[in-house]
C-alpha cells in the first residue's frame, strides 16, 4: 500500500510503484478531472501541483511522489471560487473543455509564481495542447484572473443589421439558397 | 438545384433522390440507412418537431412534455432537448438559443436535455437526425426546432386564454410569463405548462416564426450552458465513465493497415498484475482486459504479437508520392468543371503560370482519445461512449451485438473533441463491443492509448494539385486548369456516393453549383478534374474536409497569378468575382476590418485567401514577418465569415479561433508520414500541434447576409492557412507549395 496526501487527504492506494499517479488518480481515487491526453508529458491534460509545482502525471510514477501534497483540479478551490476558474467561467474559455483542467491548473500555478504575468510569461509557462483552439480566451482569462483584464479574449465584430423579415418560414432549411 | 454537401458520415441520409435536402418540417421522408444498419432497417419518421406522438406521451413523466422540444417544470425551468452531439462548437447553446427565442421563455431558467438515440428510434426519430458533422446541427434543423419553440408558446398562451375565458389574441408571452393586459391577470409557463400539455399542437406549417431583428435571445453573445462542469473536474467524459465491476481494456491494432492478427502469447501475460485475459477483437486487434486501465496497458506492452502485415508493408511516404504524381498530368480524371477551352487559352496566353502542390495525411488527434464502454448481455446492449452520430453508434452496437435495435442503447457524453473523428466510422465501437462479448454481463470499458489513436485514424486525405492559369497581355486570368490527384474518401467510406466513378467531393470548395462550397472566381475558360489515386490507408472527413486542402491549392495560385501579373491579390480576385456577389462581400468586409492597402511595419507583409465550404462565405487577412533565419510571426489575422444567420456571435468567434488552431497546426506542422506501411508519428512530439505561443492575434468579423443559413464549425478553416502562406510567400519573395511548413525550414513564433 502507498500512502498519498491529495487535495488535503491521505489515501492508501493499491498500486504498482511505477504506476503513473495519473492513473492512480483516476482508477483508485476516482479524480476524472485529470485527463489522461497522451501519456509522455506532452500535452498537459494531466497537470496536477505536487507540493505547488506545476507537474504532468502522466509521467510520474507513485512512488516518486513521497509524502508530498497533491492538489488536482478538484481541490483547487471548493467552490470553483478560484480567481482562475471565475475568470474562466466569465470569458466562457472552454470548447470541448477536455483539456482545460490541465490549463486551469498551469494558470494557478503560473500566478502564484508570477501574480502579474506578461505576455511572454503566459507563452513561457501555458504549454498545454488545446485542440479546440481557445488560446486566446485563456490568455485573456490569465489576465483576467491577475486583476489586468485585456478584454473578453475573443475580439469580434458583427457587420450589418438583420432584415425586418415577418417570417422565414420559406428560407430553405438547409443553408444552401443560391449565392 | 443541384447540392452537393458530404454525406459519407451520415448514417441516415434524408435527401430525396434529387439530391437535395427537403425541409424537414413539410415532407414525410423514408430513411434509407446504407451501411451502418445492415440489417435492413428502414424507418419512417414524421416531421422532427411538434407533433406529438402517442408512444412520446405514453412515457409517463413527472412533468409532461408540451412538446418534443420542451419541458416546463412547475418552476419554472425549461429543458430544451438537443439531439446533436456537443463537442465544444456550442451547438447546444445554440439550438436553445433558437428554441427559447421562439419559446419566448426566461433564458436564466433554460437547461439542455440530451436525447438518446434509442429514445429517438422509439419515437419515431421525431427528433430527426442525430448525425453532428459538416457543420450541419444549426443550419438544417434551425426551422423544425424554432418551429418547436413557437409551438409550445402557442399552447402555453392558448392554456391561459382557456383559463381565463379571454381570446388569445388579447395575451401576450414573455419572459415565461402569460399576460392578459386588459384585466392584468398573468401566469407563469410553470403554472400553465400541465394544462398546454394537453392541448393539440398547432399545425407547424401555420406557425409565423420571428424576424431575426426582433431576435432577443438567438443572435445574442449568450454565456455557453454547460462551461461551469468544466472548470472544477466534475465534469464527466466517456473516459469517466465508471460502472460497478467495470474492467478495462487496452488493444493494439495491427499496425500496417490491411495486415492482420495472427497470434498472441497469452499464458505471457496472464500472471501480471490484475489481468483477466488477452482476448482476439477481431481479424486485426488485440485486447489485453485488466481491473484497470493502466495494468491492461502495462500487460499489452508486455504481450508478444505476431501480425501478418502483409503487403502493404512495403509502402512509404515516398512511394504514395510517386502514385499520386501519376495523377497530376493522366488520363483517367473526370472534369467536374469544363468550360470554354481552358488548354487552348492557356496555350495562347501572353504568359503560362504552372505549380505542383502538395498537403499530407493529417490525424485528427481529439484530446480525448477513443473510448467506449460496452456491457453486453443476453437480451441488451449498451454503450458509454462519445460519437458525432449516435444513430451510427446504435447501429454498430446492434450489429455487432446481434442484438435488435429495440433492446440497445447509447449514453451518448460530450465529446473531448470530435473534428470528424467520431462522426463517420465507429470502430473503437465495435471493438467495444466485441470485447464485452467475451465478457457478458460486465461492462469493459476500451480506451485508445495516444499512440493507437495517432496510427489508426482515418486520416485527412492525401493530396497534389497541379494548377495552370493563362495571362493576357494586360494581366487578365484568361484560362485556369485545376487537376486534384489524391485518395477519395468516399471510395473508402462511401462508395455509392461516387456516380458513375466521379468522385466530386474531393473537389469540395471547387463546385460550380452555389450554395454549398462553390468557386467564387469566373475566368473566360475552365476546367476542373479530380484524378483518384487511393492508398492503403484509411481517409475521413477532418474538420474542413476537403476545403482544407483545396483551399490552399486555389487561394495561394491565385496570389501566384497576381504576381505574376504585377497586380494586387485583393483587386486581382475581385476582378474575378463579380458574379459571385457573397463571396465578394465576405472578401471586402476582411479587406476593410484588416485594412488591406494600408501601411504596415517594416518587414510584415499580408496575404489574403477566400474560399466557401458548409454554405458559409469565408475570407483572412494574415500580418506576417519572416525573418532571416525563416522565423514566421502571425502579427494579426482578421477572419470574416457570411454565415448566413449568426445566432451566438461570442461562439461564432469562438469557432473561428479555433479555425485558426486547427488550421495552421496542420499548416505548419502537421504531416503522418508513411514507412514500412506503417504510420510513423506516434505522439505529440513528433505530431505536432500549435500552442499558445505560437498562436496570432484573430479578428473575427461576422457579416451574415440574412437570407441562407450556412455553418460555422468548419468553413474558416480553409482561408487560415492560405493566407498565412500567402503572406510567407508576399514576405520571401517565391511561393511555398508543399506543407507542413516546418519542413521548408520555418519556425514559428
Amino acid at each position: 500500500m502507498i500512502q498519498l496526501n491529495v487535495n488535503g487527504r491521505v489515501h492508501s492506494v493499491d498500486a504498482e510503484p511505477s504506476t503513473p499517479l495519473l492513473w492512480v488518480l483516476r482508477e483508485q481515487l476516482g479524480l476524472t478531472g485529470t485527463k489522461y491526453g497522451c501519456g509522455v508529458a506532452q500535452c498537459g491534460s494531466c497537470s496536477v501541483h505536487i507540493d505547488g509545482e506545476i507537474t504532468r502525471s502522466c509521467v510520474i510514477p507513485v512512488s516518486a511522489v513521497g509524502n508530498r501534497r497533491v492538489t488536482t483540479i478538484e481541490g483547487v478551490s471548493a467552490d470553483a471560487s478560484h480567481p482562475v476558474q471565475k475568470a474562466w467561467l466569465e470569458l466562457d474559455v472552454p470548447q470541448c473543455g477536455y483539456c482545460q483542467s490541465g490549463q486551469i491548473m498551469a494558470a494557478v500555478a503560473l500566478l502564484r509564481a508570477k501574480p502579474r504575468p506578461t505576455d511572454r510569461d503566459i507563452d513561457e509557462a501555458m504549454t498545454n495542447i488545446c485542440r479546440c483552439g481557445t488560446y486566446q480566451r485563456i490568455r485573456a482569462a490569465v489576465h483576467m484572473a491577475a486583476g489586468n483584464a485585456k478584454g473578453r479574449g475573443s475580439v469580434f465584430k458583427v457587420v450589418g443589421e438583420a432584415p425586418d423579415t415577418r417570417s422565414l418560414a420559406e428560407a430553405p432549411a438547409d443553408g444552401t439558397r443560391d449565392a | 438545384m443541384k447540392i452537393r454537401t458530404p454525406r459519407a458520415e451520415r448514417a441516415f441520409d434524408t435527401r430525396k433522390s434529387t439530391g437535395t435536402p427537403a425541409s424537414a418540417s413539410r415532407r414525410r421522408f423514408v430513411v434509407g440507412t446504407t451501411a451502418a444498419a445492415g440489417g435492413g432497417l428502414a424507418l419512417g419518421f414524421a416531421l422532427p418537431g411538434t407533433i406529438r406522438d402517442a408512444s412520446g406521451q405514453a412515457a409517463a413523466q413527472a412533468v409532461p412534455e408540451i412538446n418534443a422540444w420542451v419541458v416546463v417544470r412547475p418552476d419554472d425551468t425549461v429543458a430544451i432537448r438537443v439531439v446533436r452531439s456537443e463537442m465544444g462548437q456550442g451547438t447546444h447553446t445554440g439550438l436553445a438559443q433558437l428554441v427559447a427565442e421562439e419559446l419566448q421563455c426566461d433564458w436564466s431558467k433554460v437547461t439542455l436535455e440530451p436525447v438518446s438515440a434509442a429514445r429517438n428510434l422509439a419515437r419515431k426519430r421525431i427528433w430527426g437526425d442525430m448525425s453532428t458533422g459538416g457543420s450541419r446541427g444549426i443550419r438544417t434543423s434551425h426551422d423544425y426546432i424554432r418551429r418547436g419553440g413557437a409551438a409550445a408558446r402557442l399552447m402555453l398562451v392558448q392554456a391561459a386564454a382557456a383559463q381565463w375565458q379571454v381570446p388569445v389574441s388579447e395575451l401576450t408571452a414573455e419572459n415565461s410569463v402569460v399576460r392578459h393586459a386588459a384585466s392584468g391577470r398573468s401566469a407563469r409557463y410553470g403554472e400553465l405548462a400541465a394544462a398546454a400539455a394537453k392541448l393539440t399542437p398547432p399545425d407547424p406549417k401555420s406557425i409565423v416564426l420571428k424576424s431575426p431583428r426582433d431576435w432577443k435571445v438567438a443572435g445574442k453573445p449568450m454565456r455557453r450552458l454547460d462551461t461551469a462542469p468544466k472548470l472544477d473536474g466534475s465534469k464527466l467524459y466517456s473516459i469517466d465513465v465508471n460502472l460497478p465491476g467495470m474492467l478495462n481494456a487496452a488493444v493494439r491494432q495491427c499496425p500496417v493497415y490491411g495486415g492482420k492478427l495472427v497470434s498472441f502469447d497469452a499464458a505471457r501475460i496472464s500472471a501480471m498484475p490484475g489481468v483477466k485475459g488477452a482476448v482476439r477483437v477481431n481479424d486485426t486487434t488485440v485486447a489485453v482486459v485488466a481491473d484497470t486501465w493502466w495494468r491492461a496497458k502495462t500487460a499489452l506492452d508486455a504481450l508478444p504479437i505476431t501480425w501478418d502485415e502483409g503487403p502493404n508493408a512495403k509502402v512509404t511516404s515516398k512511394s504514395i508520392d510517386a502514385h499520386l504524381r501519376t495523377g497530376l498530368t493522366s488520363g483517367d480524371a473526370f472534369a467536374d468543371t469544363d468550360y470554354g477551352d481552358a488548354a487552348k487559352a492557356i496555350a495562347g496566353a501572353t504568359r503560362r503560370i504552372e505549380a505542383v502542390y502538395s498537403t499530407p495525411y493529417l490525424s485528427h488527434a481529439t484530446m480525448e482519445p477513443m473510448v467506449c464502454t460496452a456491457r453486453i448481455t443476453a437480451d441488451r446492449g449498451e454503450i458509454w461512449t462519445s460519437t458525432q452520430n449516435q444513430e451510427l453508434a446504435i447501429s454498430a452496437l446492434s450489429q455487432t451485438s446481434g442484438l435488435p435495435l429495440s433492446q440497445c442503447e447509447v449514453h451518448n457524453y460530450d465529446l473531448g473533441g470530435g473534428f470528424g473523428r467520431r462522426v463517420t466510422v465507429p470502430d473503437y465501437i465495435r471493438q467495444s463491443v466485441l470485447i464485452a462479448r467475451q465478457f457478458p454481463g460486465t461492462p469493459v470499458k476500451l480506451i485508445w492509448s495516444r499512440e493507437e489513436d495517432q496510427t489508426h485514424d482515418y486520416f485527412r486525405p492525401i493530396s497534389m494539385c497541379r494548377l495552370e492559369g493563362g495571362l493576357d497581355e494586360k494581366g487578365n486570368l484568361v484560362g485556369l486548369h485545376i487537376r486534384v490527384s489524391g485518395q477519395s474518401i468516399n471510395a473508402a467510406l462511401n462508395p455509392a456516393a461516387i456516380k458513375d466513378g466521379k468522385d466530386v467531393r474531393q473537389l469540395q470548395g471547387l463546385w460550380k453549383e452555389p450554395g454549398d462550397a462553390q468557386i467564387g472566381y469566373t475566368v473566360p475558360n475552365m476546367r476542373i478534374e479530380y484524378a483518384m489515386r487511393n492508398t492503403h490507408v484509411p481517409p475521413g472527413p477532418w474538420r474542413g474536409v476537403n476545403t482544407t486542402q483545396n483551399g490552399i491549392y486555389l487561394e495561394c495560385f491565385m496570389d501566384e497569378l497576381a504576381r505574376a501579373a504585377r497586380r494586387d491579390p485583393l483587386e486581382f480576385r475581385r476582378a474575378l468575382m463579380q458574379k459571385h456577389p457573397k463571396h465578394l462581400g465576405v472578401l471586402n468586409a476582411v479587406a476593410e476590418a484588416a485594412g488591406w492597402g494600408k501601411p504596415l511595419p517594416r518587414g510584415v507583409h499580408r496575404g489574403i485567401a477566400q474560399f466557401m465550404g458548409y454554405a458559409s462565405y469565408s475570407a483572412a487577412v494574415a500580418e506576417v514577418s519572416v525573418s532571416a533565419k525563416r522565423e514566421v510571426k502571425v502579427h494579426r489575422l482578421v477572419l470574416a465569415t457570411d454565415c448566413g444567420h449568426q445566432v451566438n456571435p461570442d461562439q461564432i468567434a469562438a469557432q473561428v479561433e479555433g479555425s485558426v488552431a486547427y488550421g495552421l497546426s496542420a499548416a505548419y506542422f502537421g504531416e503522418c508520414t508513411v514507412d514500412a506501411g506503417r504510420i510513423q508519428e506516434l505522439n505529440f512530439h513528433t505530431y505536432r500541434v500549435m500552442r499558445m505561443a505560437e498562436f496570432p492575434k484573430v479578428e473575427t468579423v461576422i457579416a451574415p447576409t440574412w437570407d441562407f443559413w450556412g455553418g460555422v464549425g468548419e468553413p474558416t478553416i480553409c482561408v487560415t492557412a492560405p493566407a498565412v502562406m500567402n503572406a510567407i510567400a508576399a514576405a520571401i519573395g517565391r511561393p511555398v507549395r508543399n506543407l507542413p511548413l516546418k519542413n521548408e525550414g520555418f519556425t514559428f513564433g
